[in-house]
C-alpha cells in the first residue's frame, strides 16, 4: 500500500471544521510525551492540565477570566488576516490601551462616578487603535511590513509601560514598587459571578465576538474584508479600497486589544503593574487561527487556549513542573494545526501500488 | 578621545552587531530562496538555550555550539515540512516557530536560570593578536564573530559566483522556470531554510555563550525580529547585511554608553526603545526613499510552490 497526495478540487468544508479537533487531539498525544520526558506521570499531568482546571466554580470563572482578552483580541486578529493584513502587535497595543485606561483611572481617582469606567473603557479603546494607527499610517502611506513594525512597537510600549509604574505613575504610598496605586471602586469593573474574579468584561468580550460575526457575514465591509483575502484581483477589480480597508483592520484590531487591556488593569488586577499580559497579544494569534477566523469559533477556541494558561498553572503548582509548558503547547497547537490544514485542500489515499516488470 | 577609550567601545559594538549578522544572513540564504521564514527569533532562543545547556552539561562550549546549530536545523525543518511539503502559510507557521521557541526555551532553561559559564575563549592568533590596537580589534575575538563575518564572505561569494548560487536564486525569483528546467524546487528551498536555522541557532549560541554568558528568559529580547528586518534593510545583499548589523550593533551600544553617562536625566526604558525605534524607522526610509524601486525582494518571497501536477 502507498499513500497518494491529490488536491481536493474545492476545500473540504468538513475538515475545516474537524482540523482544529484533529490538532488539539495531536497536541494532547504530543503533550503525553512531553509530560513523559519532563519525568512526570503523564496521565496524572494531562488530568491536571485539561481537566482539573473544570471541575470548580473557581476554575471555571477563572477560564472565562482569562478567555476575554483572547477572544476580544482574536476577533479584531481575525478580520485583519482574512483580508491579509497581519497584524502581530496586539500585544503592544494592548499594553498601551492598559496605559491610557489606567492613566483616567489614576486622573480621577478622588472621584467616584459611573462615568468613570466608561471613560477608561474609551481611553483604552483610543490607545490601542491609535497605537494601531503607527503601522496602519506606515503601511498605507509607505507601504512598510506591518509584521515589523506592529512587533517592533510591541517592545517600545512594554519599556513605554515600565517607564510609567517606575515614575509618574508610580504609588506614591507603595513604597517604591513599580507599581501605580490600586483604583477605587469606580474604575473597577463590576463582577458579574460573587466570590470569583469574573468581571463584566468577558460579556463584552462575547459580545464582541457576536458584533464581529455580523460584521463579517452581513456587512459591506466584511465582504470587502473577506473578498480582499480570498481575492485580491477581484477586489481591486471591484474598486474595494485596501488603504481604507487596512486603516479599519488595524484600527479596530488596535482598538479591541486596547479595551482588553483596560479590562485587565480594571478588573483582575486592579492597578498598573509592569506585566500586565501573560502573552494575550500573542496567544490570541493562535487563538484566531484555531477558531478558523470566524468569530464564533473564537470563541471556542478562546476558551481552550484560556484552559492551556490554568493547565500550565495547575502543571506547576501540583506537578512542580515549569509553567512554560503553556507556551510549549500552544506553539504545539498551532503547529499540528497549519499542518493538519493540509487536509482542507488535498486528499490522502491508499492506493495499491502498481507491480513494475 | 585616545584610543583606549574608543576600543572597548568597538568591541562592543562587534559584540552587538554578531547575533543579528549571523542569524540576518541566515535569513537572507532562506529569502533569496523564496522562503519567508518569521521563526528567526524562536530559532534563535532555542539555540541559545541549548548551546547554555549543552556547554554547562558537558563542559564543552564546541559542543554547545554545535548542539545550537543542531536545534536550529531542527527547528528549520519543523518550518520547511509545514511550509514546504504541507504547504502551511508561512507567515503563520514563522509566528508559530516562534512562539514554540518561546516556550520551549523557557521549559528548557528554567533550570538553568543563575547558572553561570565560562564566557566563550578569544582565539587569539599569535603574533598578530598582540598588536597594540588593531590586534584586539581584528584578531581578538571568540570564534562566533570569526564565523560571522566568514559566513558573510561564504555566502556572498556563494550567490554571486556559483552555479549552485544561482540555482538558488533562480528559484526565489521564478520557482515554476526553475522547476520547469528541470531544478528541484523545494529541496532547494529544503536547504535554504536549513541554513537559516543552522545561522539562527548560532546566532542564539553566541548570546548565551559570549554576550552575556548566562540564560535569561527572552533574552533574545527581538533581536531575531531585528534581524528580518536588517535582510530589508541591505535589499537582500550579504555585504549590506554586514554593514547593517553594525549600524545597529552601533545603535545598541549608543543607548548602553548615554545610560552609562547619565545625567542626560532620560529613563534607562526610553533609551532601551532606540533599537527598536531606530528599526521602524529604517524601515520606513528604504520602504518610502529613493530606493523603494531597487529593494530587490526575490520575486516569489513567502509564496508556497505549487508545481502543475
Amino acid at each position: 500500500m502507498a499513500l497518494k497526495i491529490e488536491a481536493r478540487r474545492q476545500i473540504s468544508t468538513r475538515m475545516l471544521y474537524l482540523t482544529p479537533f484533529i490538532a488539539v487531539a495531536a497536541t494532547v498525544v504530543a503533550g503525553f510525551f512531553l509530560f513523559l520526558i519532563l519525568g512526570a506521570d503523564p496521565f496524572l499531568s494531562l488530568y491536571y492540565f485539561f481537566v482539573s482546571p473544570l471541575e470548580t466554580k473557581y476554575g471555571i470563572s477563572e477560564l472565562c477570566v482569562k478567555a476575554a482578552p483572547l477572544i476580544m483580541i482574536a476577533i479584531g486578529l481575525a478580520l485583519g488576516y482574512r483580508a491579509n493584513i497581519w497584524n502581530i502587535g496586539a500585544e503592544g497595543q494592548l499594553t498601551m490601551g492598559a496605559v491610557c485606561g489606567g492613566a483616567v483611572a489614576l486622573a480621577f481617582w478622588d472621584e467616584s462616578g459611573i462615568y468613570v469606567l466608561p471613560l477608561m473603557a474609551l481611553a483604552g479603546l483610543a490607545g490601542g487603535a491609535l497605537y494601531a494607527a503607527i503601522p496602519a499610517f506606515l503601511k498605507t502611506r509607505f507601504n512598510v511590513n506591518e509584521i515589523l513594525t506592529s512587533l517592533m512597537l510591541t517592545y517600545v510600549a512594554t519599556l513605554f509601560l515600565a517607564v510609567l509604574v517606575f515614575g509618574p505613575l508610580k504609588d506614591p504610598m507603595g513604597f517604591n514598587f513599580p507599581q501605580s496605586r490600586m483604583f477605587t471602586d469606580s474604575a473597577t469593573l463590576p463582577i458579574i459571578w460573587s466570590e470569583t474574579r469574573l468581571h463584566l468584561g468577558f460579556v463584552i468580550a462575547v459580545a464582541v465576538a457576536v458584533g464581529g460575526w455580523v460584521l463579517l457575514t452581513r456587512s459591506i465591509v466584511g465582504f470587502q474584508i473577506r473578498t480582499l483575502g480570498s481575492a485580491p484581483a477581484a477586489a481591486r477589480y471591484a474598486g474595494f479600497d485596501r488603504t481604507r480597508l487596512t486603516w479599519f483592520c488595524l484600527m479596530l484590531t488596535g482598538g479591541l486589544a486596547g479595551m482588553a487591556g483596560t479590562f485587565e488593569v480594571s478588573g483582575p488586577i486592579g492597578q498598573l503593574v509592569p506585566n500586565i499580559s501573560p502573552g494575550y497579544g500573542f496567544t490570541a494569534i493562535i487563538v484566531a487561527f484555531l477558531g478558523r477566523l470566524h468569530p464564533l469559533g473564537i470563541i471556542a477556541s478562546g476558551l481552550l487556549m484560556a484552559l492551556s494558561y490554568m493547565g500550565g498553572e495547575n502543571a506547576q503548582i501540583n506537578q512542580g513542573l515549569p509553567q512554560a509548558v503553556t507556551g510549549v503547547f500552544q506553539g504545539l497547537l498551532l503547529f499540528f494545526l497549519l499542518a493538519s490544514d493540509f487536509l482542507v485542500r488535498y486528499r490522502v489515499r491508499m492506493v495499491k501500488p502498481v507491480l513494475e516488470g | 578621545m585616545t584610543a583606549e577609550m574608543i576600543l572597548p567601545m568597538v568591541l562592543t559594538v562587534i559584540a552587538a552587531a554578531t547575533p543579528l549578522l549571523l542569524a540576518a544572513i541566515g535569513e537572507l540564504v532562506t529569502e533569496k530562496a523564496g522562503v519567508l521564514n518569521l521563526g528567526v527569533e524562536g530559532m534563535m532562543l532555542a539555540g541559545a538555550v541549548i548551546a547554555f545547556a549543552t556547554t554547562v552539561g558537558t563542559g564543552s562550549a564546541t559542543l554547545g555550539i554545535f548542539a545550537a546549530m543542531v536545534a536550529g536545523i531542527v527547528m528549520s525543518l519543523a518550518f520547511g515540512v509545514l511550509t514546504l511539503t504541507l504547504m502551511a502559510n508561512q507567515v503563520a507557521t514563522g509566528l508559530a516557530l516562534t512562539i514554540f521557541g518561546i516556550g520551549l526555551s523557557s521549559l528548557i532553561g528554567s533550570s538553568y536560570i543563575g547558572t553561570p559559564v565560562t564566557k566563550l575563549a578569544t582565539l587569539a592568533i599569535p603574533g598578530v593578536s598582540d598588536i597594540p590596537v588593531l590586534g584586539p580589534l581584528l584578531f581578538g575575538h571568540d570564534v562566533l564573530v570569526y564565523a560571522s563575518v566568514a559566513l558573510t564572505v561564504a555566502v556572498a561569494w556563494f550567490l554571486k559566483s556559483t552555479r549552485k548560487g544561482l540555482i538558488l536564486r533562480a528559484v526565489g525569483e521564478s520557482d515554476l522556470s526553475a522547476h520547469s528546467i528541470g531544478y528541484d524546487v523545494i529541496r532547494v528551498r529544503y536547504f535554504a531554510v536549513m541554513f537559516g536555522g543552522l545561522c539562527s541557532g548560532l546566532a542564539g549560541a553566541y548570546l548565551s555563550l559570549s554576550y552575556t554568558p548566562m540564560w535569561v528568559e527572552g533574552m533574545t529580547a527581538g533581536r531575531g525580529w531585528i534581524a528580518l528586518a536588517l535582510v530589508a534593510f541591505a535589499s537582500w545583499r550579504p555585504w549590506r547585511v554586514l554593514g547593517g548589523a553594525y549600524i545597529f550593533g552601533g545603535v545598541t551600544i549608543l543607548q548602553l554608553y548615554l545610560q552609562g553617562a547619565g545625567g542626560i536625566g532620560v529613563p534607562a526604558q526610553v533609551m532601551n526603545m532606540l533599537p527598536y525605534l531606530a528599526t521602524i524607522i529604517v524601515l520606513t526610509v528604504i520602504s518610502a526613499g529613493p530606493w523603494r524601486g531597487r529593494l530587490d525582494a526575490p520575486a516569489c518571497l513567502g509564496k508556497p510552490f505549487r508545481p502543475a501536477s
